[in-house]
């Protein structure tokens, strides 16, 4: 059942659901933010429309930096900014930042501790007709493993704008990965959200499964936990958005209660969000696991729903995968 | 294959152009402005200039290409198709599902490409490696690299350059596509490039500045870079964005979007190709 305390959409599971892409609740997040403080900078390398920077571009003119192509410069001066005392929001496609500037962003963010803010628009294979080399399926691995960093996964337009506000004020190198597509909007003004706190979404008594997912595709996985439950599988559905600092108590406390995990992600299974939680479980409490995410392959062009299917991350896959770990836990 | 006159490649272009807005309306998304831009430079390129044989794809001698604005590809796919090195049917698969024309181009789905591109600023560095392994082994035939002039803002772009005028890689020809749009606005307006000759001639570059819609002038520069003893060759191509299409000609916000429809309709009616 749906969690009742997280005042989730009503329209969660209606077909009339609103579906907006988590780069736009970015887009009006970074304005507010830039309304909250004026320390706020928005930067972006000619993809400020894309990633929607454009909204804080028009709103604050003189607080928008345009860098041109060139990636590495964008984290670059960011940091720069950052350790003069602004706080800067630097916006492109994830496969180019964190992609093409990683060195960069270690270096002089992580290593040197400064609060910016990297956007990383256009994550996962849902980026569709532009291809593989514009799909970024490494980027939480690429974030994750520097010290310091938090690495954030949203999962809906509204968590996304909650979440700028959030890395505002936590002082932090910070990563927001988002994505190109329109996705169903299930939270709400009201759904408590807090950096490096997991969430239960979906609860049942007696769970056998827990579902771990981040990102838009955490809808496939309320809805498998759905279908699940009509079928008289009871589990768990976790909103696990902060990749890093991991939630490691709700992460153990899962799996405890079901026995069994299933991660969900649109990135690879090899450094992401599946992979975070395996090193939690291995060394707090190992039980059967399942990875629902790219399995080792580059993406393709192809609309964003054919794409989910084609590379086994709609609910349908989940399900499986959920059916799977139950039969390993019982084994 | 046996070059074809400026007359003949005039027409190639039209059918370029035809094919691209063809593919574009077909796929619904996509880049307009630059590959119409670029039809007459790549006419010239693989129905002129090249030494390839569609039939042998993988020919040793052949001349090199390397697109590095990958986004560009429906001109280089209509011309690929055109030249025969695949069925004109799959300029209807752009962009689709297990199509082998990817948004970008992917090398490991046409083995006729020398190189994946799309990410920008990498294609020329790539182009210079190959020039200096091919040198090594006294290789005989020419690399080209055909580059945006959006993507001079990124650094890996002139860490090549800096790279292939020490090393005087004379073996190595570079097209600009200076059409002065990026997917923001002006270049000059977002992050100026010029002057551009100049900065290419500071790194010890051979520079020619053409009109890149007039085939004699692009086929007698590459005639003056194969005659280039000690340089790697730039041509800067002035282009018109969207070219042939009078609602699309010059204006930035075609960068990255595809005709409609109705668009499409009257962007085929004035590409008709005509003596
Ligand atoms: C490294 C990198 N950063 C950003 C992009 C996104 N992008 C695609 S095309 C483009 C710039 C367009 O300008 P130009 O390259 O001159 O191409 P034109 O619009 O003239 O066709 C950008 C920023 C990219 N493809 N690669
Ligand atoms: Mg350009």
């Amino acid at each position: 059942m749906i969690n009742k305390k997280l005042n989730l959409s009503p329209k969660i599971f209606k077909r009339d659901i609103e579906m907006k892409a988590t780069r736009d609740g970015f887009g009006e997040g970074l304005v507010e933010a830039g309304r909250n403080n004026e320390k706020v900078v928005g930067l972006s390398a000619d993809l400020s429309d894309s990633v929607r920077v454009s909204l804080f571009k028009k709103e604050f003119p003189e607080r928008y930096i345009e860098v041109g192509v060139a990636e590495q410069a964008l984290v670059t001066i960011a940091s720069g900014m950052a350790a003069y005392g602004k706080i800067p929001f630097a916006a492109s496609y994830a496969i180019f930042s964190p992609g093409r500037n990683w060195e960069q962003i270690r270096t002089t963010i992580a290593f040197n501790n400064v609060p910016v803010k990297i956007v990383g628009g256009h994550a996962g294979i849902t980026v569709g007709p532009d291809g593989a080399t514009h799909q970024a399926l490494e980027d939480i691995a690429l974030m994750r493993v520097l010290p310091r960093m938090v690495v954030l996964s949203l999962s809906d337009a509204v968590e996304s704008k909650k979440a700028v506000l959030a890395a505002m004020d936590n002082g932090k190198p910070t990563y927001l990965r988002l994505s190109r597509t329109d996705s169903p909007v299930f939270t709400t003004e009201k759904t408590p959200f807090e950096i490096g706190k997991a969430e239960i979404y979906w609860e049942s008594r007696d769970p056998k499964v827990a579902i771990i997912a981040t990102g838009p595709l955490l809808y496939e996985a309320l809805n498998a936990a759905r279908k699940l439950s009509k079928s008289k599988i009871n589990s768990l559905v976790i909103n696990c958005h902060t990749i890093k600092p991991m939630d490691e108590q709700a992460i153990i406390k899962a799996a405890k209660i079901a026995g069994a995990i299933v991660t969900v992600e649109d990135h690879q299974m090899t450094g992401g969000l599946g992979s975070a939680i395996a090193e939690v479980l291995a060394k707090n409490f190992p039980v059967p696991m399942e990875f629902v995410g790219v399995n080792d392959q580059y993406g393709e062009s192809g609309n964003p729903r054919e794409l989910i299917k084609k590379f086994g991350l709609t609910s349908e896959d989940i399900i499986s995968a959920s059916k799977r770990v139950i039969r390993r836990k019982n084994n | 294959m046996k070059p074809l006159p400026a007359e003949e490649l005039k027409e190639k272009a039209a059918e370029i152009r035809q094919e691209i807005i063809k593919m574009l309306v077909l796929a619904g998304s996509g880049h307009s402005a630059g590959p119409l831009g670029l039809a007459d430079i790549f006419a010239a390129l693989f129905f002129n200039i090249l030494n390839h044989d569609p039939e042998n794809p993988h020919w040793e001698d052949r001349d090199r290409f390397f697109l590095s604005c990958g986004h560009v590809a429906p001109a280089y796919y209509a011309t690929l198709a055109l030249a025969g090195y695949f069925p004109m049917s799959y300029l209807k698969t752009l962009r689709r599902l297990d199509s082998p024309l990817q948004g970008h181009p992917e090398r490991m789905k046409l083995s006729m490409i020398e190189s994946s591109s799309g990410p920008l600023g990498l294609g020329l560095a790539q182009a210079a490696g190959y020039a200096y392994a091919a040198r090594m082994d006294e290789a005989r035939f020419r690399i080209f690299c055909l580059t945006s002039d959006a993507e001079h803002q990124e650094g890996n772009h002139w860490e090549a350059v800096m790279f292939a005028g020490k090393n005087k890689l004379n073996n190595l020809t570079s097209f600009i596509d200076r059409n002065n749009i990026q997917i923001s606005g002006d270049t000059e307006e977002i992050m100026p490039l010029e002057p551009l000759r100049d900065k290419y001639e500071s790194f010890r570059w051979n520079v020619i500045e053409i009109n890149g819609h007039d085939f004699d002038q692009i086929i007698s520069a590459v005639g003056s870079a194969r005659r280039e003893s000690d340089k790697p060759t730039v041509i800067i191509a002035k282009t018109v964005p969207g070219r042939g299409v009078s609602s699309m000609e010059g204006k930035y916000e075609w960068h990255g979007k595809a005709p409609s429809e109705s668009e499409a309709k009257q962007a085929l009616k004035e590409l008709k190709y005509k003596k």
